[in-house]
């Protein structure tokens, strides 16, 4: 072997190498292009969005916009005292500023969140004054338009609302607000009503979930053993529903379950009841009609599981003398837990988000998280709190998702048994 | 080099698909948007289809639910595909505030005069007057209820209520209930023992309560016999009894009422035909013919003397209707509908 020839062959591989990086990065382009439309579309249609909505959980700039002096002067400000002179006439100047631009009802709107009345406060401070006050005295003339400028709960409101960015929606969130220093306190009783709400929305969807649980797995045994002709025609029934609109399969719930419908009123003409039973506009009807319109999401992952596992396992296992029983537990059942666990965490997840069903059919007491999202989204538009609440939701179905997805690693083809 | 190519290739795209659909919304029909239902259809007679016939303008109308927060989506997404809008009271005074609605010129519909003081504001124009009334359905009550009193005296009148789910109209009937006159209903409210006074109140028929989340269940709930009384838009009422026979009652002491007024949303590129709608809106012999449809009163000040005297006295604007009533106090909701919502639903969870 001489040098040159090893040369030449270490030319020839690097040419070589360098012709295979070439093809496949032409390979790697093709797949990116073949994907781009999908991509471009996740980003604005679903990434986006969601991170518009996690900023504006914390993003907290309308009091900074209305009133810039007197953030700025309160930036000094230790919060143990009244702020001083300086800071009563720098508010004295944002509130005339903001009422010729007529802006004074946002920042209001925002500082009432924290306080409430504090849109009494600024609007009539802004109605009554008048002319700008003389150098040295805006805290006697604010204190003398309302007497809540001599409060400090009211110059720690507006500190606490100077952003950029802010925890308060985060924390109203979790039932948590800042007292008048600053540290972090429960909320008042009345208004603490997030983390049960949070709660009864998991407790709900657990319930669903279940049921579905309960109820789908022999429909897709069924489904999956019977001749094909006949699981064709059932296999329709189990789409149905899909084919149907939510909102009148839920209307149709009310129709069955009222006191006067149908259920009820079969019940009495069979004389088992005398009073009709309180079937809806509580959590039963609730958990009743949204078992119904997520079934499929449960029952067609358990079939395609049960679809694939051989009946060949079931014979093998009596014939090595399990009874039924055993052979159902430690054979079949654990050939379906794939189909178990994707079933139930899109049950689960799809019942998280459910707005429609618990509005109609349940009561004051069964409202779910996404009611109260869609309620200050529109009604108060009160975004803040709204993103808050859905980015609690958020973290906290990822956290489920994770720890459930650790809980049923390693034990879905085996069964537990270690091969 | 390649891969970013691509990406911008898409983004290019993208970019061009949604500046195309843009243009599609600037050259677009006058949009008109309004509650839907029964309401709906009666201003498609009266005022939609008139309108385009007599004006030859092109323009669709389409239905919502309410909600400021949708206007204010509409309006800073930049694409809004509504014109003049229909809304509620706390939505114009909180829409106008954001700055979400065109400054109403009423030079161009009539002047400030041709309407009734309540409904002129600077960012709207009132379009119908209407009441929160107690309904009931007389086949089932022998004896007809006086008020909510009677309403919240289950020994009297058994059976299940409806209320609107939340604190806006319920903490009042309760108050009223409990003997509040009308006129300080929100005096009381605005103390904490008057809040607590109204809970109480509710506390003696909770478990009597349907809760109702759109203005179409009351009459469905009425008409399923799930409930003997509930709270109701009068004009819900009246459709019932008109459209479908049934025999429904209202009570218009205590009732509580409000308007609702039509806005321009702001950056809209139909201002013209706009206010040529609203100026045909908003004439007299057109509103009159609305309160004949359905009974809801209307804004112009000559309207009422249009109408026979059997059409006046169902509407909220008759005289003897609005003698007791109460009209909901935007100001007050706007300060305390976070407060008092969060705290209602603590209630109703107990």
């Amino acid at each position: 072997m001489t040098a040159s020839a090893t040369s030449a062959d270490a030319s020839t591989e690097v040419r070589l190498k360098r012709r295979l990086r070439r093809a496949e990065r032409a390979h790697q382009v093709k797949a990116l292009a073949l994907v781009a439309p999908l991509l471009v579309f996740l980003l604005f249609t679903f990434a986006g969005p969601i991170a518009g909505m996690l900023w504006r959980a914390v993003d907290d700039r309308e009091v900074r916009q209305v009133l810039p002096q007197t953030i700025a002067a309160l930036a000094e400000w230790d919060g143990k005292e009244l702020p001083d002179e300086k800071a009563y006439a720098a508010l004295a100047s944002d509130v005339q500023a903001a009422r010729a631009s007529g802006t004074i009802a946002i920042a209001a709107k925002r500082l009432n969140y924290a306080l409430n009345g504090f849109r009494t406060i600024l609007t009539s401070t802004s109605r009554n004054l008048k002319t700008a006050p003389e150098p040295g005295t805006a805290k006697e003339t604010l204190s003398k338009i309302n007497p809540a400028w001599r409060e400090r709960a009211t110059w720690t409101t507006i500190k606490d609302a100077g952003g950029p960015i802010t925890g308060f929606y985060l924390l109203a969130a979790l039932d948590l607000t800042r007292n008048v220093d600053g540290a972090i306190v429960a909320a008042p009783p009345d208004q603490a009503i997030y983390r049960s709400l949070f709660a009864r929305t998991f407790v709900i969807s657990l319930s669903v979930t279940a049921l579905c649980l309960i109820l789908g797995f022999p429909v897709a045994y069924l489904l999956a053993t019977l001749p094909p002709g006949r699981s064709n025609l059932l296999m329709i029934f189990v789409l149905l529903p899909f084919w149907t609109s939510l909102l009148v399969r839920t209307c149709a719930w009310i129709v069955l379950l009222q006191s006067k419908g149908v259920v009820n009123d079969s019940l009495h003409w069979l004389g088992i009841i005398d009073e009709p039973l309180r079937l809806i506009y509580n959590r039963f009807g609730v958990c009743v009609a949204m078992t119904h319109v997520l079934l499929p999401f449960m029952i067609l992952p358990l079939y395609s599981s049960m679809k694939a596992i051989s009946p060949a396992y079931m014979r093998a296992a009596a014939s090595l003398g399990a009874p039924p029983l055993t052979a159902f537990l430690r054979i079949y059942l654990p050939q379906t837990l794939p189909g178990v666990s994707a079933g139930s965490l899109l049950v689960f997840i799809l019942a998280l988000g459910y707005y429609i069903t618990p509005t109609l059919v349940g009561g004051a007491a069964d409202q779910m998280i996404s009611y109260f999202i869609a309620l200050y989204t529109t009604e108060t538009a009160n975004w803040g709190l709204a993103s808050a609440l859905g980015a609690v939701l958020l973290l906290a179905t990822i956290l489920l998702a994770l720890v459930y997805g650790k809980l049923v690693q390693g034990q879905q083809v085996t069964g537990g048994m270690k091969n | 080099m390649m891969k970013r190519k691509t990406i911008a290739l898409g983004f290019a795209a993208a970019f061009v698909a949604s500046a195309a659909l843009m243009t599609v919304a600037e050259a677009r029909d006058l949009t008109v948007v309004s509650w839907g239902g029964a309401y709906q259809d009666a201003q498609k007679k009266v005022y939609f289809e008139p309108f385009k016939k007599a004006t030859g303008i092109a323009m669709n109308d389409e239905s919502w639910d309410g909600g400021v927060g949708v206007l204010r989506a509409k309006v800073q997404g930049g694409a809004a595909t509504w014109d003049v809008v229909q809304v509620e009271s706390d939505e114009l005074a909180v829409g106008c505030e954001e700055g979400l609605f065109e400054k109403m010129d009423y030079t161009k519909i009539g002047g400030e005069a041709a309407y009734i003081p309540p409904s002129v504001n600077p960012c709207g124009v009132g379009a119908i007057l209407y009441d929160f009334v107690l309904g009931y359905d007389k086949d089932k009550l022998k004896e007809a209820p006086k008020g909510w009193a009677d309403f919240f005296d289950t020994k009297k009148i058994p059976g299940k209520r409806a209320l609107r789910q939340g604190p806006k109209t319920t903490l009042e009937i309760a108050l009223m209930a409990d003997g509040v006159p009308p006129k300080d209903v929100y005096q009381v409210l605005a103390t904490d023992d008057g809040v607590d006074r109204a809970f109480m109140k509710l506390d003696t028929i909770k478990g009597d309560i349907v809760w109702w989340k759109a203005g179409a269940q009351p009459p469905q709930l009425l008409a399923s016999g799930e409930v003997v009384m509930t709270s109701v838009y009068n004009g819900r009422i009246d459709t019932a009894n008109k459209n479908e026979k049934k025999n429904f009652g209202m009570v218009w002491d205590g009732a509580l009422f409000t308007l609702d007024s039509w806005v321009v949303l702001k950056g809209s590129p139909n201002k013209e035909a706009a206010y040529k709608f609203l100026d045909f809106a908003g004439k007299a012999e057109n509103q009159s013919k609305l309160s004949e449809q359905i009974a809801y009163g209307t804004s112009n000040k000559d309207a009422a003397g249009k109408l026979a005297p059997a059409v006046l006295k169902d509407l909220p604007t008759a005289p003897d209707n609005i003698k007791n009533a109460v009209e909901i106090n935007v100001a007050f909701w706007l300060e305390n509908i976070d407060r008092l919502t969060e705290r209602f639903n603590k209630w109703a969870a107990k």
